[in-house]
């Protein structure tokens, strides 16, 4: 297969960028998209052109590090994938390819389609966790019971990868399915109730001073979400933190 | 003469008395230390939330743009505690014994009962976390088994296991960030260790954004980065995985420990083509559920391969469950080293399936009626169809392992719920690693190894959901007591200067060796170069080895590395974001660490665990170990500035507690 | 814990305030269009005291005045967030596949939200500012003198521009209900597996319900002054 890609060039922070068009051959229908990428950098080096910077690493779906907006979509067409599992026999031969880093002000641009995700890093900082100490004695794990399906909803709001594709999909570029799972992951088990209050509180106001959108319930994050996380998490965090604003001391 | 200092004592007091006895670093003294914390793995991050909540200053680097995507991350089937809930005769004793058979008995006791007893805080750790483990309908923690041992001790969460442990670990870290008790670098990468009067007093770090390169010192360094698999190229760790932090350690002194100790795990998804970038693991959890075939007869594999039969048309007279004819006992159970194999033996007598002819399968239609079955009894249906049957029962397996079938699928484009899964054998885990005692510290005074990094509780082959356990513990549990006992005496350093000489050589060393790629101007990628190492390492260090191969295997990596010098291409430049740059560095490296794993596996004479010589084999093919000669852990420490000069060192294994058996799973 | 800025100033309270007054105003709809009706069975009276009550009732003045609040808030809040949210991207991407994951309507509320409340200024500036300040006419009904607002409604539907400016403006309001029902539920954290897709359901039955029935009105009255 042959495709011609259009891709993002930018050489660094402060730098202009601009689309820059290579074609490139030889793709075969089994490899992911970021063997794609591979396949072009080799052929760029080659010409003594510098490759194409993009972040990836486990390449399995997990590790949440590529990023990549293709054709208009974060991590490309498909559901439920990231962009190390999309693969090229969902593309027609010769087609033209557009890839862009996500985009959003929180998400300043490092180079060409690498971004600095570290926004999402400091809300977790900021009360993504439960204050028990690490290097204490902690009761028996099966000292509380935890309701399954209390159990099973924390876990599926607790797969999100952080990878920003909600952010970078959102046009408004909100981070609120991001909190959202995590304030939902919290708020439905028992050892996470206890600080839910300033949990909420202090997550959401550091999503506010990082400069990420809001909220229009376009429900287009979910759609792209690559582990599924639903809306139900944006409306718990919503009703945490109204309850939250309305009790807390 | 190797120290492992391990405490006197009886076996299941060693670790209890250690910890009353060790010294202590008061919380005044402690505030005034420095950790530098390489890597955020489960390791690395337990580490520094542990080491930062005790009171030390933390300083943590990983080259990753969050600590959140190390590699742990994508451990998918569970972690292994001795909690003994489903009261089917587990103990810490149990654990430590399935662990030491498992490891093949090329493991340190004491170290590995150490880990069996922290087993079950881990589990207390976590859930206080807020990890969300897999619970039963009554609310309390649920388990499932694991490769290589009779009871279910493995808790999980679904496939994704390592990513809810690993978020957990991270979120501790992130708490201790927040207070400013650790002090985070991202996008750092250790290129160089610098020793200070013998001990290790910092590293030379490269900004991988500014492409600076920064001093940082401390009063100790801890190495929580994680394995080598990828010196195989194609292997299922992460693209960004390397042993450069480990190596550079190595080069300044810290012996590597039984190097060629590697492990292949049975269940992955086979390659498909020679652009394939890396490796795709399925969860050992699936051999549970999932039934290993070939077909029984050569022309029916012939047939598969040329696309001219399908799994499902075979009738089960015409297949061969080979684990469950060769090993009864425990099945399609058995250890990883020995299923994996197993499949590569059937494979090269002609019977693999894929039209590569590399692979085998995993079948559930068993599982599926089995559960389908146990659904139609719950649900009171009676004669249901074998439709019925089946569907109830993909339901079931859907819920247990829905994500695994879905990756699979999204990678093949084959519905694994309706033909078999095609698996075979990939590079997965090192269990070789740093020397340490039982401090975890290396052969470097100050240097410390932790989780996949050091060599010291798998032997020559890990248990499943058995890597997480010891991360975790190396972490949260072990590293906290024992870095006092070096810490302890430097509590009147003060802090460590950074214009010293030695760290103004690291530094230099360092750059010269950037500059030197950036002006080769030669012709080649990085890539190219990795990947023809990958080849030799697999075609002749791999799953079989042998005394000719790997001498062959070493003199080519030598002529591999002269060419890579010569004609690698680095594009970019030292002062901005170069990922062609620090490719190039880890790539140098693995060239060095490969022949230094050759040399080890040649000197390896026997066949044990994940370490296979064809010339220690029975009758009917199963590993020989050699006991009179080869119980002992082989330490590696460089010398001359040539991996190729390095000296052997031995640290015998003497086994107290447990007898050494032949390991059966017959 | 940091200064957290709560119920006022919050990213997501500026959404609660725009669910709640959404929700309020969608509440007046339903009230107007009832009010309305009569104007389609030619009931001058009805109408007519309907506005009279509308206007005098000292309960419903009031109420009116939260409702004018209502509009003002809705309004500058909105404008806010739009503002807010193209901040949040100050780079725009080269090609952004909206429709692949959304509605039309969920991504463009705020330029719904505009044609809105222009609509609204013109209406206003029509009917309720000559009902209030202007010369409306006056009739007598048993004994009393009202004005005769119902008149002035017919004659303004008389002219077609008029008309197809209603029609189109309601269209917009559809869609902009269709989207802002449901979506204030779930700002307000009311979403349930079991409940949210009725919801969904009503809320866009809610919408075009409301627009073809402030549509059919003009429309109506313009097709009987051609005919007549």
């Amino acid at each position: 297969m042959n495709f011609t890609i259009n891709v993002w060039r930018q050489s660094g922070p402060e730098a202009k960028g601009r689309i820059e068009t290579y074609p490139v051959s030889g793709i075969s229908d089994h490899m992911s998209f970021l063997e794609m990428i591979d396949v072009l950098n080799e052929q760029l080096i080659n010409q003594d052109i510098e490759p194409v910077v993009f972040d990836h690493d486990c390449r399995e779906g997990i590790c949440g590090s590529c990023s990549m907006f293709i054709n208009g979509e974060a991590h490309g067409p498909g559901r439920s994938i990231t962009t190390c599992q999309l693969h090229m026999r969902e593309f027609k031969d010769g087609e033209t390819i557009t890839i862009e880093p996500f985009r959003a002000k929180a998400f300043p641009i490092i180079k060409d389609l690498m971004v600095d995700r570290s926004s999402l890093d400091r809300i977790i900082q900021s009360g993504g966790f439960v204050s028990v100490n690490t290097a204490g004695k902690q009761p028996d794990a099966n000292a509380i019971p935890i309701e399954k399906a209390d159990a099973d909803a924390a876990f599926d709001a607790a797969t999100c990868i952080g990878c920003g594709a909600c952010v970078a999909t959102c046009k408004n570029a909100s981070a609120m399915l991001f909190v959202g799972a995590k304030v939902s992951q919290f708020a439905l088990l028992p050892q996470g109730k206890i600080e839910a209050e300033d949990r909420v509180l202090n997550m959401v106001n550091q999503m506010d001073l990082e400069g990420f959108g809001n909220c229009t319930n376009t429900g287009a994050c979910e759609v792209e979400c690559p582990k599924g996380i639903s809306l139900e998490t944006i409306a718990r965090m919503n009703r945490e933190f109204l309850s939250a604003s309305l009790s807390s001391k | 003469m190797l120290d492992s200092k391990i405490p006197k004592g009886a076996l299941a007091d060693k670790w209890t008395d250690y910890k009353s006895s060790v010294p202590l670093v008061s919380p005044a003294n402690k505030r005034a230390i420095e950790i530098i914390v390489i890597g955020t793995g489960l390791a690395g991050s337990s580490a520094a939330a542990s080491l930062a909540e005790l009171g030390y200053k933390v300083k943590a680097f990983c080259f990753q743009d969050s600590p959140r995507r190390a590699h742990s991350i994508a451990a998918q089937g569970g972690i292994n505690a001795a909690k003994n809930y489903q009261n089917d005769g587990d103990s810490v004793h149990r654990l430590f014994y399935d662990t030491i058979k498992g490891g093949d008995y090329r493991s340190r006791e004491a170290n590995v009962h150490r880990l069996a007893e922290c087993s079950t805080d881990i589990i207390d750790q976590c859930v206080a976390q807020g990890v969300p483990f897999a619970r039963e309908y009554g609310g309390l923690l649920d388990n499932r088994s694991f490769g290589g041992v009779q009871v279910s001790r493995t808790f999980y969460a679904k496939g994704q296991t390592g990513q809810q442990l690993l978020l957990g670990a991270y979120s501790a870290l992130s708490r201790q960030v927040a207070k400013g008790n650790v002090t985070m670098h991202t996008r750092h990468e250790m290129v160089e260790l610098v020793k200070v009067d013998g001990k290790a007093r910092g590293i030379i770090a490269r900004d991988l954004v500014s492409g600076e390169l920064e001093r940082h010192s401390g009063h100790a360094v801890l190495l929580c980065t994680g394995g080598y698999s990828n010196v195989f190229f194609l292997s299922t760790n992460a693209m960004m995985s390397n042993v450069t932090a480990a190596w550079k350690a190595h080069r300044k002194g810290a012996y590597m420990a039984n190097p060629c100790f590697t492990q292949i795990h049975p269940t992955c998804i086979p390659v498909s083509g020679e652009s394939q970038s890396k490796l795709t693991l399925m969860s050992e959890s699936l051999r549970n559920d999932g039934r290993i075939w070939v077909p029984k007869h050569k022309k029916d594999a012939e047939a598969i391969r040329s696309g001219k039969l399908k799994a499902t048309d075979l009738k089960e007279a015409d297949r061969d469950y080979y684990l469950e004819r060769r090993y009864p006992a425990f099945g399609n159970l058995v250890p990883r080293d020995v299923a994996s194999r197993a499949a590569k033996e059937r494979c090269d007598e002609g019977y693999g399936v894929n039209a590569t002819g590399q692979a085998v399968y995993l079948d559930f239609a068993a599982a599926f009626m089995r559960y389908g079955q146990e659904e139609a009894n719950v649900k009171g249906i009676n004669n249901p169809s074998q439709d019925e049957l089946r569907s109830m029962g993909e339901k079931v397996i859907e819920n247990k392992y829905g994500n695994l079938f879905q990756m699979y699928e999204k990678i093949t484009a084959d519905n694994p719920y309706q033909t078999p899964m095609m698996i075979f054998p990939a590079v997965h885990y090192t269990m070789g690693g740093m020397w340490v005692d039982y401090d975890l510290m290396t052969t470097v005074p100050g240097l410390f190894a932790l989780g996949e990094a050091n060599f010291s509780d798998h032997g020559a082959n890990r248990l499943g959901a058995s890597a997480l356990m010891q991360g975790l513990a190396d972490g949260y549990f072990v590293i906290p007591y024992t870095i006092g006992n070096f810490l302890s005496q430097d509590i009147r350093t003060g802090a460590i200067a950074t214009d010293s000489p030695e760290f103004v050589e690291a530094e230099q060393v360092a750059r010269d060796r950037m500059e030197a790629f950036l002006n080769n101007k030669g012709t080649q990628s990085v890539d190219s170069f990795h990947k023809a190492l990958g080849k030799i390492m697999w075609a002749k260090c791999g799953m079989a080895r042998n005394a000719e191969d790997l001498k062959s295997a070493a003199a080519e990596i030598r002529e591999l590395r002269d060419s890579f010098y010569k004609n690698v291409r680095v594009t970019g430049t030292m002062n901005s974001m170069n990922p062609e740059l620090d490719k190039a560095g880890r790539v140098a490296d693995f060239m060095e660490l490969g022949e230094l794993m050759c040399m080890d596996a040649l000197a390896r004479e026997e066949s044990c665990g994940g370490h296979f010589r064809t010339e220690y084999q029975s009758e009917d093919g199963e590993a020989l170990r050699q006991d009179d000669s080869m119980t002992f852990v082989s330490a590696w420490e460089f010398k001359g500035n040539d991996p190729g000069k390095a000296t052997l060192h031995k640290e015998d294994l003497a086994f107290e507690s447990v007898e050494l058996k032949t390991r059966s799973y017959k | 814990m940091a200064a957290t800025r709560g119920l006022f100033g919050s990213s997501l309270a500026r959404k609660y305030w725009m669910a709640l007054t959404g929700l309020f105003l969608s509440s007046f709809l339903i009230i107007h269009l009832i009010g309305n009706m009569p104007i389609l069975f030619g009931d001058q009276e009805a109408f007519n005291l309907y506005a009279a009550f509308m206007t005098s009732f000292p309960p419903i003045k009031a109420v009116s005045y939260l409702l004018y609040g209502s509009i003002l808030l809705h309004a500058i809040d909105g404008i806010f967030l739009m503002r807010q949210n193209k901040v949040a991207r100050p780079e725009a991407y080269v090609s952004y596949n909206g429709k692949a994951n959304a509605t039309w309507a969920s991504r463009n509320m705020g330029l719904l939200g505009i044609f809105t409340l222009l609509f609204l200024i013109i209406h206003m500036r029509s009917f309720w500012y000559e009902m209030h300040f202007g010369h409306v006419p006056t009739m007598d009904i048993e004994g009393a003198q009202v004005k005769d607002l119902y008149t002035m409604t017919i004659e303004a539907f008389h002219q077609l521009w008029y008309v197809i400016l209603y029609v189109v403006c309601m269209i917009m309001l559809g869609f902009h209900l269709s989207h802002g029902m449901s979506s204030a539920f779930q700002t307000l954290g009311l979403n349930h597996p079991k409940y949210t897709p009725a919801i969904e359901k009503a809320g866009r039955y809610f919408a075009w319900i409301m627009a073809l029935g402030f549509a059919i009105i003009p429309a109506y009255v313009y097709l009987q002054h051609l005919t007549a």
